[in-house]
């Protein structure tokens, strides 16, 4: 089972923090991945936050290629931040770890950001096209002011290997994920957050309903729902799906993901509107266990659990810094001052919201809608 | 010497010829006459022989030939009233004096053509070997990567939907407050769609099946709904259902089908005013996966009183049901004219679904429904299902297996993005070997929506005799031995149908367990596995890649 770490501040802070929280739960990662997913970014990338950053990893031979596709298509390079890495026993440093700043083809600096989102995902999902077969190029998130970083190894190591200790990176919200590798061949595109236009997510549990989610998913048209190296990136995509080409409001993540029973839909007052996606969405049930975390594009962070309640879930924290975690001494690791008695364990029914601003702490209960 | 003409058997078949051998044993036998008197097919009979013994009276032994006339069980050999192997002699002898044994060197298909009539006969492909659903296993379980869910402790929620179901993205919902509503102003017709238990009982019509028995499967569909909460539909086969049912709540259980005959359809018609209910949906039979491509015929013998006044037709007459429908000339006029108009009979309340015979056409047939924003459903029967009526050659020899047909069926709907629009119901072979829970769990993760049973609940809630080895088998000439397919009340006399009721709600809940069982290690609980193709396997590489799942040894 994965390890969870995401923290949501109303401050800039370093996602070292959220390292050392991992660490605190060091037995249940096993160095098989950590991934991390900025956003709010502060430091030098808080004057670029319209512009998108494309966050990956390059041989030698996929940076050029990457250059030129890149160049091509009309994006130009403002800024590139590289992580100083620093040689350390067990982790296999790759070429070239970047995030990089474009600005907008001219074509498009007019155009609605609709369409330059699909521009966005279009590039990267044709980098990863053009770089999968060789791994010459890894791409992982390419939008404004997202940074996504993931390595294989222990996340402290991957602190020292990226030097996040003494780097000036920081970010709002962090999500950091400690991979318990099971099913799967190691493979980094398998390692969480998982991020598509906005929308991230992470989870610690195992997807029963992998296949039949995919199949559904895969049938929308969108040509961002690829890949499922690991078969928790559903979730994320359930969630872009959910908010973003349906339009929901974000709660409704909850009803989709775990449907109520009809009895229990009747004593909703949006009892009609939720049958119908307990039944139109029946495909995108996740049943098995798992508990979510993740973050919509305004800045919304939430915590969501499986129907039965089987993973481990917390959220706790003061006002103007929030942390939502699979253990609580991750918690306490990261956020020691706070009024412990008011940490907040999601049962099965809750779906927990904290604003942008980590100013409070909301609890959605899903049987009164 | 005896003359040479007296030992001409030649144009007789002798017992070694017949499918089952009657085995008597004359020492247990008491003569009571109970196994004749019940034995459905006059196979066998009282009759007298002249025995020659050797006798010995006295304290010395004095052998002496002596004649003596003795009474004996006696087996024909007039083909047309071959011994079917029911053993209804058996259940009946107070002594276990007699009991059929099944001749696998029998030469009945040779000769079971006399007049130059086919064999016909009810029942099923005589064909034992296990189907392909027996060879699937459940093969990804999760215990530590993925703790398991507790069958006996968790909430588990084992429903399906039958109805046309609406993609998310054209629901006519809007935001009002942060909360969803529907706009009801935007005129958009939501089809209707209803929540049933996964497993349904398939169509067997009042006629091919004794008033006792259907009336035994109704009382139990009706129990599961009302008092154990199991919403277990019920289709009732061509030739409408009884008006008292029609014009009761309880219709609201059951599924009326109509089929080429249009058989009670009169009936049904006229009580459309006086329905309290809608009924759960409405199955057109365009084809019956046991007797691809023909029809039914229910023999005058059995039309009688009730029969003819529920479908609406003289007494004694036969009916039969044309293979196709008369009004039918092409899928994308005819049927979508006929889905509509059984919809409009309901304004549009009720699902409306075509039933077919397995089939390498399904795939054409599926995606001009798919096409059809009324039909609620494809239900495909395959060839391992029963039928009360057809030639042998079309039992034996026509249709397909329901697995790779439902799997392929899937996919494409998968490929299209639609399997969650056009559902698939599976028929035809769950349970062939009793193990329907599994059957029906397969059939759920090859892509099946719901799963429709027939024989196998004949079998579980009325112990009809018939199997693979063309045992019984007569469903078709009103001589049920257990009552469950005959109009004879001397017969379905025998048959209780609160027994019948009993039966089919402990079938209903054993079941429910057993899905729970498998379902729970592979870790679903709240939604079917419908199309969780990973978590099975089969131990056929070709089967494996037929059907796009893993091979196991």
């Amino acid at each position: 089972m994965c390890r969870l770490v995401a923290i949501t501040s109303d401050e800039y802070f370093s996602p070292i923090e959220n390292i050392i929280a991992l660490e605190t739960m060091k037995e249940g990662h096993d160095g098989s991945g950590m991934g991390l997913a900025l956003k709010g970014l502060g430091g030098e990338f808080e004057e670029f936050k319209d512009y998108p950053i494309l966050s990956g990893i390059c041989s030698r031979d996929g940076i050029n290629k990457l250059d030129s596709f890149m160049d091509r298509l009309g994006f130009r390079l403002k800024y590139t931040w590289t992580p100083k890495t620093r040689p350390v026993k067990g982790i296999e440093a790759r070429d070239y770890y970047f995030s990089r700043v474009y600005d907008y083809p001219d074509v498009f600096k007019d155009r609605p950001f609709e369409d330059k989102e699909n521009l966005l995902l279009n590039t990267r999902l044709s980098l990863r096209k053009l770089g999968e077969s060789d791994e010459s190029i890894i791409v992982f998130s390419f939008y404004p002011d997202i940074i996504t970083l993931k390595e294989v190894g222990d996340p402290l190591q991957l602190g020292t290997f990226f030097g996040l200790d003494k780097s000036s990176l920081k970010a709002k919200i962090i999500l950091a994920q400690g991979r318990q590798n099971t099913n799967y061949a190691i493979n980094l595109y398998a390692c969480h957050p998982f991020f598509i236009q906005g929308y991230g997510s992470m989870t610690n549990g195992e997807n029963t309903a992998f296949v039949p989610i995919r199949e559904f998913l895969s049938g929308r048209g969108f040509p961002g729902y690829i890949g499922y190296n690991s078969d928790s990136e559903v979730f994320c995509h359930i969630l872009h799906y959910t908010c973003k080409r349906l339009g929901y409001p974000l709660t409704y993540y909850k009803d989709i993901v775990t449907p109520l029973k009809q009895e229990e839909i009747n004593a909703r007052a949006d009892s009609e509107a939720a049958r119908f996606l307990k039944i139109s969405l029946r495909p995108l049930c996740i049943d098995g266990p798992n508990c979510v975390i993740g973050f919509t594009p305004d800045g919304t962070c939430f915590m969501v659990q499986d129907a039965k309640k089987l993973r481990p879930g917390v959220v706790g924290g003061s006002k103007g810094k929030y942390g939502l975690m699979s253990e609580e001494c991750g918690l306490d690791s990261a956020i020691p001052k706070r009024e412990r008695s008011e940490d907040i364990f999601p049962m099965k029914f809750d779906m927990v919201i904290i604003k942008p601003g980590a100013r409070e702490v909301t609890v959605w209960n899903q049987l009164h809608g | 010497m005896e003359p040479a003409s007296r030992l001409d058997n030649n144009h007789e078949l002798s017992l070694r010829d017949f499918p089952y051998i009657i085995r008597w044993r004359d020492e247990r036998c008491k003569r009571c006459g109970r196994c004749t008197a019940v034995c459905p097919m006059f196979s066998i009979e009282p009759s007298v022989i002249v025995q020659r013994i050797l006798h010995s009276e006295g304290g010395m032994p004095e052998p002496k030939a002596v004649r003596r006339v003795v009474t004996i069980i006696k087996q024909s050999t007039d083909i047309g009233r071959y011994c079917t192997g029911c053993a209804a002699c058996t259940l009946v002898c107070p002594n276990e004096a007699i009991e059929p044994e099944y001749n696998s060197r029998n030469k009945f298909p040779f000769h079971k053509n006399k007049g130059g009539h086919p064999y016909r006969r009810g029942g099923r492909r005589n064909d034992p070997r296990p189907s392909t659903l027996d060879r699937l296993r459940f093969t990804r379980i999760s215990m530590l990567t993925d703790p398991a869910l507790d069958a006996g402790r968790h909430e588990f929620r084992i429903r399906t939907y039958l109805g046309r179901i609406l993609p998310a993205e054209e629901l006519p919902l809007k935001i009002i407050n942060g909360k969803l509503d529907v706009d009801k102003k935007s005129g958009k017709f939501i089809p209707p769609v209803r929540e049933i238990y996964p497993v349904m009982i398939g169509s067997m019509s009042i006629g091919a099946l004794s008033p006792n028995m259907w009336e035994g499967l109704a009382m139990g569909v009706t129990y599961l709904n009302e008092v154990e909460n199991m919403p277990v539909v019920m289709c009732s086969g061509e030739g409408g259902m009884p008006q008292r049912l029609l014009k009761s709540r309880f219709i609201k259980y059951f599924i009326p089908q109509i089929a080429s005959g249009y058989f009670g359809w009169d009936e049904i018609v006229r009580a459309l005013p006086h329905m309290v209910e809608d009924p759960c949906a409405i199955e057109i039979k365009y084809g019956q996966g046991a007797k691809p491509g023909d029809g039914g015929l229910l023999m005058a013998h059995k039309v009688l009183k009730l029969i003819s006044e529920i479908r609406g037709v003289p007494m004694g007459v036969d009916l039969p049901s044309p293979p196709t429908h008369q009004t039918k000339y092409s899928i994308e006029e005819a049927v979508a004219k006929m889905i509509q108009s059984m919809s409009m009979a309901w304004g549009f309340r009720v699902p409306v679904y075509p039933k077919i015979s397995g089939s390498r056409t399904a795939k054409a047939v599926l995606n001009n429904l798919v096409r059809n924003p009324f039909a609620a459903a494809l239900s495909i029967d395959g060839d391992d299902g029963g039928t009360g009526a057809a030639y042998n050659v079309s039992m034996d020899s026509m249709g397909h297996p329901i697995a790779s047909n439902i799997r392929e069926c899937y996919l494409d709907l998968v490929a299209q993005g639609k399997q969650n629009e056009l559902l698939l119901i599976a028929a035809g072979g769950a349970g062939k070997k009793g193990n329907l829970a599994a059957n029906a769990a397969a059939l759920f993760m090859l892509g099946a929506s719901a799963v429709s049973i027939g024989k196998y609940i004949m079998q579980a809630a009325a112990g009809c005799f018939g199997d693979e080895y063309n045992r019984c088998n007569v469903c078709n000439i009103g001589r049920c031995p257990r009552g469950i397919t005959t109009q004879d009340p001397r017969l379905y006399r025998r048959l209780d149908p609160d027994v019948v009721a009993e039966r089919v709600v402990e079938v209903f809940k054993s079941i429910d367990v057993e899905l729970k069982k498998i379902f729970a290690p592979m870790g679903r609980s709240t939604e079917l596995p419908i199309g969780m193709s990973d978590g099975i396997s089969a131990d056929d590489p070709a089967v494996a890649e037929r059907l796009k799942i893993s091979y196991v040894c």
